[in-house]
């Protein structure tokens, strides 16, 4: 890993000073980017940790949504939004093991955008709104494909707020070894409709399937998407599993999906 | 730069750059070498150890970050008399190890898991070793060894 400097600001406005340096970059839980830096795919001069800002930590659950603070950990989302949402912090609680839980954050994770995330379904399927140190971006303009999000230079997520639906749940089909999607499908009910997130199959990083949103709107149970099928078309392809596979896989899931939502 | 930090209760302070792992700097610049690299990867878990109280990957977090941090190794977890700790001794007792090398990042995500849930079932145990990879073992003694650490009845006796 090449070096670079190291700063802990503790506010929001000193680290977006901080990254106003081309050369600067966030570190969060870090449990993506110190990885890829040790494989040389990144190498920022300086480090901007986001750790010791009080104000990017912490749940607060009011009325119909829950919002979350960019640095807070998948442990914490686990554990302080099982009430209120609780297919959101299960998802949270099963994204890696307990040590990746202990340190990675929902902001790294949607800032990253990796197209086998667990979050980005969430984020899309409830219609959540990453809100950052400029403005505040609605899920659906959000994802800009693998790896690619609507964020622009030195601009940070603070915090996420997610609308609470009626009925959600999240269905993995881990690859094994890196515990991430091999795809991944949430399901949310809200009063206005159905919306259904998919990762871990696309090329393009996580979609909606609006096919299914309009049968499940209709008739909120599997059988309402069983006989449809998702094109195999720009589906991921290597060696945990086909274009096909993945496609059928992701299809299975939202029936899954629909029936633990209940 | 200096870090400072509490590591199993005695405070130290060590040169790092910013680049350093945690893990580099408790097994290189304090001589921790309990602390094993396993895949320097963020996958086998053989790093873990606690910082405030959570276990984490050594090798996945800068030394930088673990200013002013109380960090426990498993230097860290024996008695105060030398004795092994209770997680410890069932490892041994239920030959929850055959070479060794994942030990410690196994008795510290043990330690985490009983802190949290005093007396968890297996399904938990396994779970929480999700991070952990042990290329010996196959898990089942690892897992009694946990059972047994809890005060729990393991379903079949140590031979
Ligand atoms: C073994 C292992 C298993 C994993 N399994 C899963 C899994 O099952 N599902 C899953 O979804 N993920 C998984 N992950 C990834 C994990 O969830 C990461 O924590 C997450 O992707 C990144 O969050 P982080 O806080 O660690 O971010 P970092 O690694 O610190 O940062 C990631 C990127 O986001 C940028 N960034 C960070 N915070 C912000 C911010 N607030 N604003 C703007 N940019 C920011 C950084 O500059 C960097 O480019 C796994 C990781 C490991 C090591
Ligand atoms: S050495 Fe840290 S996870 Fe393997
Ligand atoms: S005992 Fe050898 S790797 Fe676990």
């Amino acid at each position: 890993m090449y070096n670079f400097d190291f700063v802990k600001p503790s506010t929001v406005e000193e680290a977006v000073a901080a990254l106003a340096d081309d050369e600067a970059q966030p570190l969060s839980g870090g449990q993506t980017l110190i990885p890829t830096m040790k494989q040389r795919l990144n190498a920022p001069e300086t480090l901007v940790s986001l750790l010791g800002i009080e104000a990017l930590k912490g749940v607060t659950v009011g009325g119909d949504r829950v919002t979350i603070g960019a640095a807070t950990t998948h442990a914490t989302v686990a554990r302080e939004v099982a009430e209120a949402y609780p297919a959101l912090a299960a998802l949270a609680g099963n994204i890696g093991d307990p040590a990746v839980r202990n340190r990675g954050t929902i902001g790294g994770s949607l800032a990253n955008n990796d197209p086998a995330a667990c979050y980005p379904a969430a984020a899309l399927a409830s219609g959540a709104t990453v809100v950052t140190n400029r403005r505040e971006i609605p899920a659906d303009e959000y994802f800009e494909g693998m790896f690619a999000t609507a964020l622009e230079e030195g601009e940070i997520i603070t915090r996420v707020t997610f609308p609470i639906p009626e009925a959600a749940a999240y269905v993995k089909f881990e690859q094994p070894a890196s515990r991430f999607a091999l795809a991944g499908v949430f399901v949310a009910k809200f009063a206005g409709g159905v919306r259904v997130a998919i990762t871990g199959a696309s090329e393009e990083g996580v979609f909606r399937w609006s096919e299914a949103e309009e049968a499940l709107s209709g008739n909120f149970s599997a059988g309402a998407v069983s006989a449809l099928s998702l094109d195999a078309d720009g589906m991921m392809a290597d060696l945990h599993g086909s274009a096909e596979y993945r496609a059928h896989l992701a299809k299975v899931l939202t029936g899954r999906a629909v029936t633990a939502a209940g | 730069m200096k870090v400072t930090m509490h590591v199993n209760g005695r405070q130290v302070s060590g040169e790092a750059e910013g680049r350093t792992l945690l893990s580099a700097f408790l097994r290189e610049e304090l001589g921790l070498t309990g602390t094993h690299i396993g895949c320097d990867t963020s996958q086998c878990g053989a790093c873990t150890v606690h910082v405030d109280g959570k276990q984490v990957k050594s090798c996945t977090m800068f030394a930088a970050e673990a200013e002013g941090a109380e960090v426990t190794t498993i230097e860290g977890m024996a008695n105060a008399d030398g004795s092994l700790s209770a997680i410890q001794q069932a490892f041994q007792d239920y030959h929850g190890l055959q070479c060794g090398f994942c030990t410690p990042g196994m008795v510290m995500a043990a330690a985490a898991l009983l802190e949290e849930i005093p007396q968890p079932t297996e399904a938990q145990i396994r779970h929480h070793l999700d991070g952990n990879i042990c290329r010996c073992t196959g898990y089942h003694n690892i897992v009694k060894a946990i059972q047994a650490a809890s005060g729990q009845p393991v379903a079949v006796a140590a031979e």
